[in-house]
């Protein structure tokens, strides 16, 4: 910490965010727990079964979370800069758009949604360009790898036009 | 039959016209894709896989072998002129290379980069040819617990002992095995932790989540920093060929380079990155122009450059001799030779010999087919770092999501790419490393096989783990690649091990 000559503690306030992924952690731990519970442990020749494993994994967890939450506490968890969200949002978005529009319009319409809106989160503004952009830049990667490659991509309107 | 024996037939299976054409291509595309800015050996690696998908094994591996060194050569590019590292590897070669740069001696830097990786890879893979039927013999005295304790040591190695943060390499070391507790569990047949829903019941593909943490994640971190306005681009001013006080200096620096970064490589305690600092601070301290050292030294470009090529190398004799992946990278390839029920490791040397020799002898192509490529058409690599970001990262995405359509076009699978690529954002923002996640999902179900089968051998007795003289070795080292760090952190000593990160490969 850089006030580290002030003897008071009060600077150090708790990080919330360590918190957070604290009991984050502790969460996954208790449904690994819940879920391992309803296997019928089928140990065999030993005590070791399927879930021996998970819940060793499941009580490292919960060691996890608890060191973080001391460190989250103790205000020494790691510095973090700013994030602008905007970008983000809009990335994320055209991942989701592409997830659900790809079967109903095929590969290019969608993945060139997603390439306009990645593009978006990067300052190109124009969509009513970059999108028809982003379509034949994303059919002709459909061509080379669903034609050229033999890999199924699914074909929506426009590849059916054009194949 | 010997060792030169067995590379002579690989070197015959590698010379077949198609496997030459399979292992150019994946040159060329491992260079393009590893010179753009951001992008590392493993992601290149992650986002080439489905080029490779309709190919038999044989090829697809050469293919595969092509696109791991090309995706090294190009990171070293990147870093000389644009002192923005993709890899963690490559940091040193930035250090002086792009000083150099700077200077208007970039060709000399691009120069002995690439001739330093050439030498390293050559002796390198060499090397990795002679050791392989040592470790393969080895590796059959092995049993379970051997198997389980060597698994222990690179778990360790790779999450908490390089890094800031002993707790966060450990985070992301029990999320990644968590993730890969989900699907059926391997030996008795159970649906764990897959909730009902029928796509989690094979499990997470490795390759879905390397290239969701590694592409989308990245892409996001990048897009949230806001705009920085371009990065600097240095031009390649003057010879790319160097001088004879170059080729002097350089000489040396290549070889220790070398005999440093292959055994570090070659031990199943991952990460290109050590070899390099071990090799900059020799290089600095045994030139003759140490003063030059900061201001654009050419052995601090040759040295750290052929370390990081030979570890590269080295990585592979785990690889392939124990099946126990040490780094992100090795980790897709691992998951590359799954894709074909193949598993590296003694077995495959006895079972598949032309497969294991042919991909061998095709890295010695690789990388002559490399020399080639990145001395006189540099220029040409270097036009693509000059790719707006907005661009850069659309294309990016573009074949991230490409390449889980083409394995398994479903919206789920996407999904789980979106989400694994917001975890991975995420965990970039807390400084959480990446590569531990990918390591224990792969490795996690390997572990715990092994680690069944030990106990039921002894029939549920733990100390079984810690009785086999190797094994406790083994485990010994691992524990002391525990605590050593975690001391000396408490102590105020992070910074050294914080250079070291292993956070990207």
């Amino acid at each position: 910490m850089s006030k580290g000559d002030s003897p008071s503690v009060e600077t150090r306030r708790p990080d919330r965010a360590a918190l957070i992924i604290a009991v984050v952690l502790a969460a996954i731990a208790g449904l690994i727990f819940w879920d391992v519970s309803r296997l019928t442990g089928l140990a065999g020749y030993s005590q070791v079964g399927p879930t021996t494993v998970p819940y060793a994994i499941a009580c490292c967890l919960i060691v996890l979370a608890i060191w973080t939450a001391i460190e989250g506490f103790r205000g020494d968890f790691a510095e973090r800069e700013p994030q602008q969200l905007g970008p983000v949002a809009w990335i994320v978005g055209g991942l989701a758009a592409q997830m659900l529009l790809l079967n109903a319009v095929g590969f290019s319409i969608a993945t060139g949604i997603l390439f306009a809106m990645t593009a978006r989160g990067f300052g190109k503004r124009q969509l009513w360009l970059t999108i028809p952009l982003g379509i034949v830049a994303s059919f002709l990667v459909w061509t080379i790898f669903a034609k050229v490659l033999q890999l199924s991509l699914p074909a929506g309107p426009l590849e059916r036009l054009l194949f | 039959m010997g060792t030169l024996d067995f590379l002579l037939q690989g070197l015959l299976v590698a010379a077949q016209p198609m496997n030459l054409l399979y292992a150019l291509i994946g040159v060329t595309l491992g260079t393009a894709v590893g010179v753009l800015p951001g992008i590392g050996p493993a992601l290149t690696v992650a986002l080439l896989l489905p080029v490779t998908y309709q190919l038999d094994p044989g090829g697809s591996l050469i293919m595969f072998a092509g696109i791991y060194y090309g995706g090294m050569y190009g990171g070293s590019t990147t870093s000389i002129l644009l002192n923005t590292p993709g890899e963690s590897s490559s940091i040193v070669t930035a250090l002086e290379g792009n000083k150099m740069a700077r200077a208007g001696r970039g060709g000399p830097a691009l120069a002995t980069a690439a001739i330093g990786s050439f030498v390293a890879g050559l002796i390198a893979t060499l090397g990795l040819a002679f050791v392989a039927p040592y470790i393969v013999k080895l590796a059959l005295v092995f049993g379970p617990r051997e198997y389980f304790a060597l698994m222990v040591l690179a778990f360790v190695t790779v999450s908490s002992a390089f890094g800031d943060s002993t707790l966060r390499g450990l985070t992301s070391l029990f999320v990644g095995l968590t993730l890969a507790c989900i699907g059926i569990d391997q030996l008795t047949g159970q649906a764990r932790l897959s909730f009902g829903v029928p796509d989690l019941l094979d499990g997470i593909e490795v390759t879905t989540l390397a290239v969701a943490m590694f592409a989308i994640g990245e892409t996001l971190y990048i897009a949230a920093q806001g705009d920085k306005g371009p990065d600097k681009v240095e031009a390649v001013r003057g010879s790319v060929w160097m001088s004879a006080t170059d080729w002097a200096r350089s000489w040396k620096a290549w070889l220790r380079g070398t005999f440093i970064g292959f055994p570090i490589g070659a031990m199943p305690a991952g990460g290109a990155e050590i070899g390099t600092f071990l090799s900059y601070a020799t290089e600095k301290r045994l030139s003759k122009h140490p003063e030059e050292f900061g201001n654009g030294a050419i052995e601090g470009v040759a040295g750290p450059e052929a370390a990081n090529n030979a570890s590269a190398a080295g990585t592979l004799v785990p690889l392939l001799t124990l099946g126990l992946p040490t780094s992100a990278t090795a980790a897709i390839m691992l998951a590359g030779f799954q894709q074909y029920g193949l598993q590296p490791g003694p077995l495959l040397f006895a079972t598949n010999p032309q497969l294991v020799w042919g991909l061998i002898a095709s890295l010695l192509i690789a990388n002559f087919m490399l020399l080639v490529l990145n001395l006189p058409l540099v220029g040409l690599w270097v036009k693509l770092l000059t790719i707006p970001k907005p661009w850069l990262y659309a294309g990016i995405l573009l074949f991230a999501t490409l390449g889980t359509i083409g394995a398994n076009p479903s919206v789920f699978e996407l999904g789980m790419l979106l989400a694994f690529g917001l975890l991975g954002y995420i965990m970039r923002v807390f400084g959480y490393p990446i590569a531990p996640v990918v390591v224990g999902l792969i490795l996690g179900p390997l572990a715990e096989q092994q680690l069944r089968r030990a106990l039921s051998i002894s029939q549920g007795d733990v100390t079984v783990l810690f009785t086999s003289p190797i094994a406790a070795v083994l485990l010994g080292i691992a524990a002391l690649a525990f605590i050593v760090p975690l001391i000396l952190r408490a102590r105020g000593r992070g910074e050294v091990l914080a250079q070291l990160a292993a956070s990207e490969d």
